[in-house]
């Protein structure tokens, strides 16, 4: 297993942004984002092609993780991008464009989802409670490459079922953080939520999933041979 | 330190934010308890399987239909 070294860093990298999130380097150098909206205010509209081109995937998965429904998801992206081209005034640039669409899109995916449900109330903020995953239980460790025992499109399908058991709340969580790569401060501000329900959502978002894929990924007991249960 | 002490900052040594005096403790818990470090290996493990496999994409002729969707709302003034 990957090992701390002594009085250094863990070896695991630190979760990097997405080539299409870029940090901003520093308070004096402007985010990239900044001149493409700059560019749209002034009447440009392939400025705000290039934005979307460059949030369409990650807005389609935030959609599909809250609305588990493709088509919404599909809806949700164009309504999003739609209702922030139409805002874009009132963007006022103390805060990160993608911050800013993720918690338009995180709104419009509520909002489909509450129709689907017949006005039931859905809120991404709501208190959790759920034990599972607050206490490790099956401690098996994995294999050293689990994901080789299975082709592309199992792993992606144990990926994919796996995730949806989350409530909204985690899987958005952790998309954000680990997936895309966002700060945690980024992560609260787009989701309306304090830094301290970002970690918590976060920690109980990763153990619940390590749990549920280790049925998958699990050394076989009283085997040398590496195996997994399918 | 306890088990749950260590599960109480696994996203902060994850995350590498712990002090080095920190460090040092999860270290010196780690090297006891095998439960801990199988938690910790397969935590960093599934955060690393999903980076690298990402769900959920669209298929290029959808994104496609939506960018001429959204762009021709939008040259009309949304």
């Amino acid at each position: 297993m990957p090992a701390l070294k002594p009085g250094g860093a863990a070896e695991f990298p630190q979760p990097t942004p997405m080539s299409t999130i870029q940090p901003i380097a520093g308070e004096l150098e402007p985010h990239p984002d900044v001149a493409l909206v700059e560019r749209v205010r002034a009447g440009d509209v392939s400025a705000y092609d290039e934005l979307v081109r460059k949030y369409d995937r990650q807005v389609f998965r935030i959609a599909q993780h809250i609305t588990q429904n493709r088509e919404d998801a599909e809806d949700v992206m164009q309504d999003a991008f739609l209702k922030a081209y139409e805002k874009l005034d009132q963007f006022q640039g103390n805060s990160k464009f993608y911050t800013w669409l993720v918690r338009i899109a995180v709104n419009e995916s509520l909002m489909r989802l509450r129709k689907r449900r017949t006005g039931k109330m859905v809120s991404i903020d709501e208190d959790i409670e759920t034990d599972e995953g607050s206490v490790p239980r099956d401690l098996a460790d994995w294999a050293p490459d689990p994901e080789q025992n299975f082709t592309q499109s199992e792993l992606r399908s144990i990926l994919e079922k796996t995730i949806k058991g989350l409530p909204p709340g985690f899987k958005v969580v952790f998309e954000l953080r680990d997936v895309q790569g966002l700060s945690t401060e980024d992560t609260a501000e787009a989701l309306g939520l304090s830094i301290p329900a970002v970690k918590s959502r976060l920690l109980r978002a990763r153990l619940q999933l390590r749990e549920r894929l280790s049925r998958y990924f699990r050394k076989k007991k009283g085997s040398r041979e590496v195996g997994v249960e399918k | 330190m306890t088990c749950t002490e260590f599960l109480a900052l696994l996203d902060d040594l994850i995350d590498d934010t712990v002090t080095t005096e920190m460090r040092a403790d999860l270290q010196e818990h780690l090297r006891g308890c095998e439960h801990c470090e199988v938690t910790l290996s397969t935590t960093r493990k599934t955060i690393q399987i999903y980076r690298s496999h990402q769900i959920y994409d669209m298929p290029a002729g959808l994104r496609d239909r939506l960018h001429a969707a959204i762009m021709a709302r939008c040259k009309k003034g949304c």
